[in-house]
């Protein structure tokens, strides 16, 4: 198969996604906005990658559910909240902003599936 | 055999959280008027309000050790005044967690409500058993959290307790039944159980009418609340976003729509969203109730605004229920000042270092707002990895929690002398002082935690 030309984006073009908190424990969803591109997410967005990401808090643990069917995947990520909503110092303690973070990844698209991104096209 | 299929049940949801909106009923319930109307005689509808957090019902029973007739929800009484003649005059039952702390209270507030509306006194049950304040529950508790428990001033104990007792108290002709801690799905869970005369080991259905009640349980938050992104979410209307309204059928199948005439949108992405909100394992969402399993779930438009939610399975309830402990925890600190103009996060910046020399003995945080802020942690390791971008209106915040009162205090003073000891331009300075509630959570077996329900008697 020939090599395809790659483009790459920030994740927030690909998929969207919703954080929740249980405790010092936060779960981002990633939810591809086209079934095509899902491929590309489950590919290239690896625990270690989503960890990488969120070195500054340290998680003890990063978990990764996929879901096919609903074009998703639920990370969990343990000991990333300090101590969580009762503990933490953080304005936001209960992480509502962190798949904002996540989402701020970047992933490599092959030019064919472009189109398929959401967003205004000149923001990448 | 032949099973009756009863017609779909209808449950609206008019509040997500305590402090969600108080208009947010009226659509829900008209819209429910409207499809009891249009639909077979056999159709019912419920309306829930889910008002209780982690945190909620530990506030709740302060409020309730003060005044013995408080400790519910308090916006009790703007949420269901606006609704509530509607409701019973066409067979809308209620069933909500907003007892909290003190579910009599709540359901002798409502008695006097109906009064006042000039409605019929309605029968209202009350679900008990999930505050665990008895002695020997106590020790229990004791027994399972060991010396972690040791020293600590508990404010409130309660077990998640599940849909069963709902549905006993519908089954006897409760039209309002009141909760305090059950858990979030169970809400919808115990009026379909009623409705669909299922059983409590009824795997399958149970775990799709507790996924109908994960979808409802956060109010708009399915409907395009906590959605919007301009230019990549938009949402319509989303100063007038509706509430969810689920038809469930008597396989535990769902369709989540909206209250007719409101903004927000119900796509597959809000649905999906919310689907996975606060979920771990999508195979293993554990509930009083049962584990329901959304490995294999799928969600797909019906019309406008209308999306079928289909591959729930459900797996044998756990035999323990989860416990939260909540108990006093200190006092967190917190100051904030404003630099602006040319340098100013190098001024913001130099205030932090005079403030983290000043307070040692603090475990401080630092956030410069404007700057870095909720992405930073409480360490400070990505505050100390990020060099001073030049932003020119940055809002100095630090905060530190203490279990001495006296010696928190010292974080406020220490911001407000920065006004003539700081760096030059400094203003705007704000100080709290907040009691602090800690959380632990255990597991205890079922048996120890009887639950039951009473009518109240007017």
């Amino acid at each position: 198969m020939n090599r395809t030309t790659c483009t790459t984006v920030p994740l927030y073009r690909a998929a969207h996604g919703r954080t929740g908190d249980k405790g010092d424990r936060s779960n981002i969803s990633v939810i591809a906005w086209h079934p095509e591109l899902f491929a590309l997410l489950v590919e290239q967005l690896t625990p270690e990658k989503v960890a990488a990401q969120f070195r500054y808090r340290a998680p003890s643990q990063v978990q990764r559910f996929v879901l096919p069917r609903l074009q998703a995947m639920n990370f969990v990520l343990d000991a990333v909240l300090d101590g969580g909503v009762n503990d933490a110092l953080n304005l936001d303690a209960h992480g509502k902003a962190l798949s904002f973070l996540l989402l701020e990844m970047v992933i490599d698209v092959p030019d064919h599936l472009l189109p398929l991104l959401a967003g205004p096209t000149g923001d990448c | 055999m032949n099973a009756i299929v009863r017609p779909s049940l209808l449950v609206g949801c008019a509040a997500g959280f305590s402090g969600d909106r108080t208009d947010a009923a009226g659509p829900v319930v008209d819209t429910l008027i409207a499809r009891l109307a249009q639909g077979p005689a056999e159709q019912r509808a419920f309306l829930i309000f889910e008002t209780l957090a982690e945190r909620t019902l530990a506030l709740a029973q302060l409020r309730r050790r003060a005044d013995p007739e408080a400790g519910y929800e308090p916006l009790l009484d703007a949420m269901l005044r606006p609704v509530l003649a509607r409701c019973l005059s066409h067979g809308i039952r209620i069933v909500s967690n907003f007892g909290a702390a003190n579910p009599r209270a709540a359901a002798r507030h409502i008695i006097r409500m109906a009064r006042e509306l000039g409605a019929p006194v309605p029968r209202i049950a009350v679900v008990e058993g999930d505050d665990l304040s008895s002695p020997e529950q106590r020790a229990l508790l004791h027994e399972q959290l060991g010396e972690r428990m040791d020293g600590l001033a508990v404010v409130s104990a309660n077990a998640y307790i599940g849909a069963e007792p709902i549905a006993a108290a519908l089954d006897a002709g409760a039209q309002i039944v009141v909760c305090g801690r059950v858990a979030d799905p169970s809400l919808t869970v115990g009026p379909a159980m009623s409705h669909f005369s299922w059983q409590a080991d009824d795997w399958t259905v149970l775990g799709r009418a507790t996924m109908a009640g994960h979808l409802l349980e956060c109010g708009a938050q399915v409907c395009g609340g906590y959605f919007a992104d301009p230019g990549f979410k938009d949402v319509p209307g989303l100063e007038q976003v509706g509430f969810p309204i689920a038809e469930i059928e008597a396989d535990g199948r769902c369709i989540i729509g909206k209250a007719d005439g409101t903004g927000g949108l119900v796509n597959e992405a809000t649905v999906k969203e919310q689907l996975l909100y606060e979920v771990h394992d999508p195979a293993a969402y554990l509930t009083p109730d049962v584990i329901a399993d959304i490995g294999q779930a799928q969600v797909a438009v019906q019309g406008s605004d209308r999306v079928l939610l289909t591959g729930v399975r459900g797996h044998a309830r756990p035999t323990h229920y989860k416990v939260n402990v909540c108990h006093e925890g200190g006092w967190l600190a917190e100051g904030e000042i404003s630099y602006a103009g040319a340098r100013a996060e190098a001024r913001a910046r130099l205030a932090a270092d005079v403030l983290r020399s000043r307070l040692a003995g603090l475990a401080l945080r630092v956030d410069l707002i404007g700057a870095l802020s909720v992405f930073n942690d409480d360490a400070g390791r990505a505050l100390a990895a990020t060099l001073d971008g030049g932003m020119r209106d940055v809002r100095l915040r630090v905060a530190a929690s203490h279990a001495d009162r006296s010696e928190a205090e010292r974080l406020g003073r220490e911001v407000m002398a920065l006004y003539t000891c700081g760096p030059a331009g400094g203003g705007g300075v704000r100080t709290t002082m907040t009691p602090r509630l800690n959380t632990l959570s255990c597991l205890l077996p079922r048996q120890a935690v009887p639950v039951r329900f009473e009518m109240v008697t007017p």
